[in-house]
């Protein structure tokens, strides 16, 4: 889990990671967008960032990148602030969706970014056919239909061989077959040794491929942990004959804090490696048991939980 | 800033816009300098005036021809293609493509000044070239002897065109820049130019001596005053000496460094959105 305290982000201990932000802050007025955030993506992870819509995440994604200036607190990519030379060289980024010029091609747009960069002309069509644009290259960006515009963008992303991927719903418009082909990409460019940070409204999406995962809620940091010690593990669910029997027996032994009803069975706060002490100690007590599971929370639980289910102030 | 330089010059090369502003700029020189008088002197309308007319449509009156629309409706071409440039990074959002490639702001600022230089450049050296034509065509046609102007006079007729088409571009960019966009840029860049300097010069000036005075300062009456030392007509909208075409020279470009310079700090200096 998150800490409380901002740490600072000390040059020279160890290998720089990929991303770490120390008290990151940002205010509109009166508004604070971000709040004291530290953050560190380590290298080669997919770190999913969450968060509701306006909690924050596209205004640090920008801080990462220089395209917003922080009000307080720091920001380095590999060790280097934002603005200082070479900074993001080997960083690729999907901001807030694609945003490309509508006269140009999509390999002349590519062709734009490859002059900005020096990037070899001959890795245009690389990445095209990684995100499986080649044949519509040549092809007007105006025509583009959304899906497309969206694997342009990450094209454009992956333009530098980047070594760090920031990726802003990256799935947004692609059809299920593009979401698997685009999560197939990033589980690639993650096991070629690429970090990527990825944010996202699609917990299922973040369930499949992080490794790690962030949730802003307000402009906080509320949680970060791997996406299984977040889930965790909740309980036990009991489906028992009779239920007011049942219920009697579990509060006697657990207490009535850790009990509760829930559809027609029992919730019970408790570790499942308890279930066959529970199960001998119903059958026992004359209950039948149906049903005797682990109750695992799915990440969508989590996230409402630690957000209260509902949007912050700014994105 | 070399590479952003190569980058901005695909985008404006291959941008319709572009080359319709140009056809545009070339359409209302020829029209409004050679073609409109030209056909007035061959019927007959211009009265006494139609030797001097045609006079001025010679070659040697090339230089004050080629410029003479500048301070006004062709500067006009050149603060939309400006504005086009800059304001439409913020319209599109490309901003962030641009930036997210890893140069500064600085470099992707200055190769968009290059290649507004370079574009700028080229609108002048075409309405040079388009009047050198259609003026030897009239002398042909009209039995009239040829003379160029000078070298020297053509270089520095070039020169002050490029400079008064470059103070609208920087003007263009400096409200692309602040206003973060395209069409407020461009609608309130035209009304300065079409409309506040005409009542400016023609309404208030006349009656007000502060306000004559205060045009001595003001681009326009300088980028005309500038034609003006060229020879450009002063019938032609915005031309009048009201200073030398040294002073307009010097007073255009401080306009110039302080318009872009202005520009480069606040697009340093804010959030890109």
């Amino acid at each position: 889990m998150t800490e409380t305290l901002s740490r600072p982000i000390v040059p020279g201990a160890g290998p720089p990671h990929p991303v770490e932000t120390s008290g990151l802050t940002k205010r509109y007025g009166d508004l604070v967008a971000v709040d004291s955030l530290d953050l560190t993506v380590r290298t080669g992870e997919v770190y999913g960032f969450l968060g509701p819509n306006g909690a924050g995440k596209t205004s640090t994604l920008r801080m990462l990148l220089g395209l917003v200036r922080p009000s307080a607190g720091a920001v380095r990519l590999f060790g280097r602030p934002p603005g200082a030379p070479g900074q993001l060289d080997r960083v690729g980024a999907l901001i807030e969706g694609p945003a490309c010029y509508p006269y140009l091609s999509g390999w002349d747009n590519l062709r734009v970014l490859a002059r900005l960069t020096g990037t070899p002309p001959i890795r245009i069509r690389t990445v095209l056919e990684m995100v499986d644009l080649a044949d519509r290259a040549g092809d007007r960006y105006a025509s583009y239909s959304l899906g497309m515009k969206q694997r342009l963008g990450v094209a454009a992303a992956l333009l530098k061989d980047p070594r760090l991927l920031i990726l802003d719903e990256p799935t947004n418009g692609l059809d299920p077959a593009g979401m698997a082909d685009m999560r197939a990409l990033i589980r690639r460019l993650a096991a070629a040794g690429c970090t990527v940070l990825l944010s996202s409204h699609l917990l299922g999406e973040v369930q499949q491929i992080c490794d790690r995962v962030g949730v802003v809620s307000r402009g906080r940091l509320v949680a970060e942990s791997t996406v299984a010690e977040l889930r965790g593990t909740a309980g036990v669910r009991v489906l028992a004959e009779p239920l007011d029997g049942a219920e009697e027996r579990v509060r006697a032994l657990l207490g009535p804090d850790r009990v509760r009803v829930v559809d027609g069975g029992l919730d019970l706060s408790v570790d499942p490696d308890r279930a066959a002490w529970l199960n001998t100690e119903l059958v026992g007590a004359g209950v039948a048991v149906r049903e005797l599971r682990p109750l695992e929370r799915d990440l969508e639980q989590v996230f409402f939980e630690l957000t209260g289910g509902g949007a912050g102030h700014v994105g | 800033m070399w590479a952003s330089w190569q980058a901005e010059a695909i985008k404006m090369v291959r941008r319709p816009g572009t080359w319709l502003l140009l056809t545009v700029a070339v359409v209302l020189s020829l029209v409004f300098t050679y073609l409109a008088p030209y056909a007035a002197y061959a019927d007959g309308s211009g009265g006494v005036l139609s030797d001097r007319a045609l006079d001025a449509l010679l070659p040697d009156r090339l230089v004050g021809n080629s410029i003479g629309g500048l301070p006004v409706f062709i500067g006009a071409i050149a603060l939309i293609l400006a504005v086009l440039t800059v304001g439409a990074e913020y319209a599109w959002g490309t901003w962030k493509t641009l930036l997210t490639q890893g140069p500064s702001r600085l470099a992707v600022y200055l190769g968009k000044l290059l290649v507004l230089a370079a574009a700028t450049l080229v609108l002048v050296l075409t309405l040079f070239a388009v009047g050198a034509l259609a003026s030897l065509l009239i002398a042909v046609a009209e039995s009239q002897p040829v003379h160029w102007p000078a070298v020297g006079d053509l270089a520095l007729g070039i020169g002050s065109g490029w400079l008064i088409s470059m103070v609208w571009a920087g003007f263009g960019v400096l409200l692309a820049v602040l206003l973060r966009g395209v069409a407020l840029p461009i609608g309130l860049g035209l009304v300065w130019l079409l409309a506040v300097q005409n009542l400016l010069a023609a309404v208030a000036a006349p009656i007000l001596d502060w306000v004559a005075e205060l045009q001595k300062g003001l681009p326009g009456p300088n980028a005309g005053a500038l034609a003006a030392a060229f020879g450009a007509g002063s019938d032609t909208p915005g031309v009048a000496a009201v200073v030398g075409g040294g002073q307009a020279a010097v007073v255009l470009a401080g306009y110039l460094l302080g318009f872009v310079l202005l520009a480069g700090a606040y697009l340093h200096r804010r959030d890109i959105l």
